[in-house]
């Protein structure tokens, strides 16, 4: 477990100190992301209004490359909204994305695509009359003297499959409306992987599953960054959450509260963040709580 | 061309599949994880031997997925039956009787299929096969005069043209699909009939194809038996080396492909079906003069036929109106451009009308005010849905139609022979529609009772 200083970062608790603590050095630890250099994406004072609902306010948060990071919160605390302006579909009113350290704004799940990003949501988008390969090629088909090439996307999709160590799926020309909730998620991140995603974000990936299903997802995820792949998964449940997450982002009603290293967490402290906000707790490992709640 | 079709109807395990999209997979429901999981596997995916393959499309079937099968055993019943009943159905006359009157069906019900696939339907086609016919009709005759092949361009690039008037329609301005073919079935029969009062040619409502024009000969005038034989050879040839290549060619990829006895056994009853079509059409069926041969319309509706099971099984814009049909989001969402593809489809599905027009005036000889696009509409409909295709959309393939159409020709055809009236025939037509629909929904029943969400 990490000793150092206790690196977990707080966000803004008030709304008058969200436009000024847009980037929150004073707080941010030496193992928090920007040690290893620039990150793949981070929020720079994200916030979306939809009419009079503040649905996001000054968010900041940065996802490190090849790990996984956990979106946290409690139900409107603005985990779909967030991933919904990552994704492009709802751009920022205010505030910015910065994808690879230049500024970027995108305007429609095309723009974040192009970029690498790839949002798994839990309905999964998958054509369930559709085979395995056809699903994973759908709208990128490989074409051979202008017919599909069902050899060559079969090819591909079997080794995307087994470099993600999918085993349980018995034939890739099976339609998806045979396959188990794990097996559709598995289908949906070998999609990802085969457009060359650099971040894949998952939404609620284990929601709907079982216990060896959710197993399954989650080792699925691990290797996904181990093969240099950021990974977001929002979830709320915290097994989850710890089993899998390198790095735990938490939000609470619009605002980042809390971000750090998996190991400087518990679930009592998430769980405090996730329902008040705040923690008075010290973490599991740090000496000292130098970063102390700050009320508003 | 058209002689495997003609008769592959019987070739449970389908002609000119796509290599890797089975039609066993298409008609796939969801199937629980464990023993059933295999079930909703294509047999030759997990099979190595003829043994093996059997097995699997054994549990397939039992397990609800039984694809063709249904409609095949249906026909195979229904031919008994008739032939039981009436010695007379089999005679070679009869049969090219039964494959001329099918040929309208089976394109009808190809039109209606690129409706279904989407998951969207088209109440038109019935009233296009008209339009078509007489937009052919008017041309051929004087003062037009036009060439045949012009005048069928025209007709046909009509349909279609409305066709993609209704898709925009459609897709445009949200208006549901039912809503604005059932609007231009009944715009267009007023249409037709304002057509026929104003031209003076088409006297009492009726205008004639003389029987010297290639339009009139597509039906009625026959391949010579040599020719045909000979267009057999090269076609089952053809069929069997593209067969084996593909499947060789599979193999040496690493990819599973059907065994090779799967492959020569198709690849034999598919000559056989062939070989029985152009045999009995090549008897002499003539009472005062000799006649035989193959009806030209055969290879014509074969071509259509191979040709929509190329445009939807191995190219993108097929793959997408699958795709639009299983999951219109999911398509959007892979950035498949969904409205363009709806346009193409309604489209594709007048374009197909206009074809069964040209066979209907060329069947008839004539076209009148009469045709009750209603009806025929509604045989669209019955053939795609007897044939195997799902109303609920994503599944459904050009075969589908050929099977549908054969067993809708078949029943009147058959009940024509036994002295049963109109109205029979259609009670009969509808039971076995009935029944047809019921089989699809036990299947899905029996799916989803299993399904893993």
């Amino acid at each position: 477990m990490c000793d150092g200083p206790f690196p977990i970062r707080e966000g803004p608790v008030s709304a008058t100190e969200t436009m000024s603590t847009s980037n929150n050095p004073s707080t941010a630890g030496p193992s928090s992301s920007s040690s290893n250099g620039v990150p793949l994406l981070a929020l720079r004072g994200v916030t979306k209004r939809f009419g009079p609902v503040q649905a996001l306010t000054g968010v900041d948060f940065e996802l490190p490359p090849a790990q996984v990071t956990a979106l946290t919160g409690d139900n409107g605390a603005g985990k779909s909204v967030t991933i919904k302006t990552i994704a492009g579909l709802w751009p920022p009113d205010e505030g910015q994305l910065v994808w690879e350290g230049q500024p970027v704004s995108f305007h429609g799940p095309r723009d974040s695509e192009a970029a690498g990003i790839t949002t798994i949501y839990q309905d999964l988008a998958l054509c369930e009359n559709l085979d395995i390969v056809q699903n994973m090629f759908l709208g990128h088909e490989e074409l051979r003297r202008g017919l599909l090439d069902e050899g060559s996307m079969e090819l591909t999709a079997k080794k995307t499959l087994a470099d993600l160590s999918v085993t349980t799926i018995r034939s890739i020309r099976q339609p998806v409306a045979s396959l188990s909730g794990g097996q559709r998620q598995s289908v949906s991140v070998a999609k990802a992987v085969m457009s060359h995603a650099k971040l894949v974000i998952l939404d609620e990936p284990t929601a709907a599953l079982g216990v060896a299903q959710t197993r399954m997802v989650l080792s699925l995820i691990k290797r996904l960054s181990s093969q240099g792949v950021a990974v977001m998964v929002v979830s709320h449940n915290l097994n989850d959450v710890f089993e899998v997450a390198d790095r735990i982002v938490v939000l609470y009603l619009g605002r980042m509260v809390a971000q750090g290293p998996a190991s400087e967490f518990d679930a009592a402290m998430v769980v405090d963040y996730m329902t008040t906000g705040r923690s008075s707790r010290t973490s599991p490992t740090a000496p000292a709580d130098p970063a102390a709640p700050r009320e508003g | 061309m058209a002689d495997e079709w003609s008769s592959g109807g019987e070739v449970p395990s389908g002609l000119e599949e796509p290599p890797l999209s089975t039609e066993e997979e298409e008609d796939a429901t969801a199937a629980p994880e464990t023993a059933v999981d295999l079930a909703a596997v294509a047999p030759e995916v997990l099979a190595n031997s003829l043994g093996e393959y059997l097995q699997a499309w054994r549990r397939r079937i039992r397990s609800g997925e039984s694809g063709a099968l249904p409609i095949v055993v249906g026909l195979i019943v229904i031919i008994i039956f008739f032939q039981v009943e009436r010695s007379r159905f089999d005679s070679a006359i009869n049969l090219v009787d039964l494959l001329q009157q099918a040929a309208v069906y089976i394109l009808l019900g190809a039109a209606e299929l690129f409706a279904l696939v989407l998951s969207e339907i088209d109440l038109s086609v019935g009233i296009m096969l008209a339009v078509g016919g007489w937009v052919i009709a008017e041309l051929i005759n004087s003062p037009v005069n036009f060439p045949w092949w012009l005048a069928i361009i025209c007709g046909v690039g009509v349909t279609a043209a409305i066709g993609y008037l209704q898709g925009i329609l459609i897709t445009r301005l949200h208006v549901p699909s039912f809503v604005v073919t059932l609007a231009f079935l009944l715009l267009l029969q007023g249409v037709v009939l304002e057509l026929a009062a104003i031209d003076k040619q088409a006297v009492g409502g009726v205008i004639s194809v003389s029987p010297s024009s290639v339009i009139f000969k597509l039906v009625n005038s026959n391949i010579k038996p040599g020719i045909s034989w000979i267009v057999l050879v090269v076609v089952l040839a053809l069929f069997a080396a593209l067969s084996l290549s593909r499947a060789a060619r599979r193999r040496a990829q690493g990819l599973s492909a059907p065994p090779l006895s799967i492959t020569l056994l198709t690849i034999a009853v598919t000559a056989i079906g062939g070989i029985l079509v152009v045999y009995i059409c090549n008897l002499n069926r003539g009472i005062l003069t000799p006649l035989k041969g193959v009806p030209w319309v055969v290879p014509f509706v074969g071509v259509v036929l191979v040709g929509y099971s190329v445009l939807l099984g191995r190219t993108r814009l097929g793959r997408y109106m699958y795709a639009i049909g299983g999951n219109p989001e999911a398509a959007r969402r892979a950035g498949i451009n969904v409205q363009g593809v709806r346009r193409i489809a309604f489209l594709l599905a007048a374009l197909t009308a206009g074809l069964a027009g040209l066979v209907y005036v060329s069947f008839l000889g004539s076209i009148s005010t009469d045709v009750d696009g209603g009806t025929y509409t509604l045989y669209a409909v019955a053939a795609a849905v007897i044939g195997g295709a799902s109303l609920f959309g994503g599944r459904g393939k050009p075969i589908h139609a050929l099977l549908g159409g054969l067993v809708i020709a078949i029943v009147f055809n058959g009940l024509a022979l036994m002295g049963i009236s109109a109205a029979g025939q259609d009670i009969a037509t509808g039971i076995v529609l009935l029944v047809a629909a019921t089989v699809d929904a036990l299947v899905r029943r029996r799916g989803a009772a299993g399904a893993v969400v």
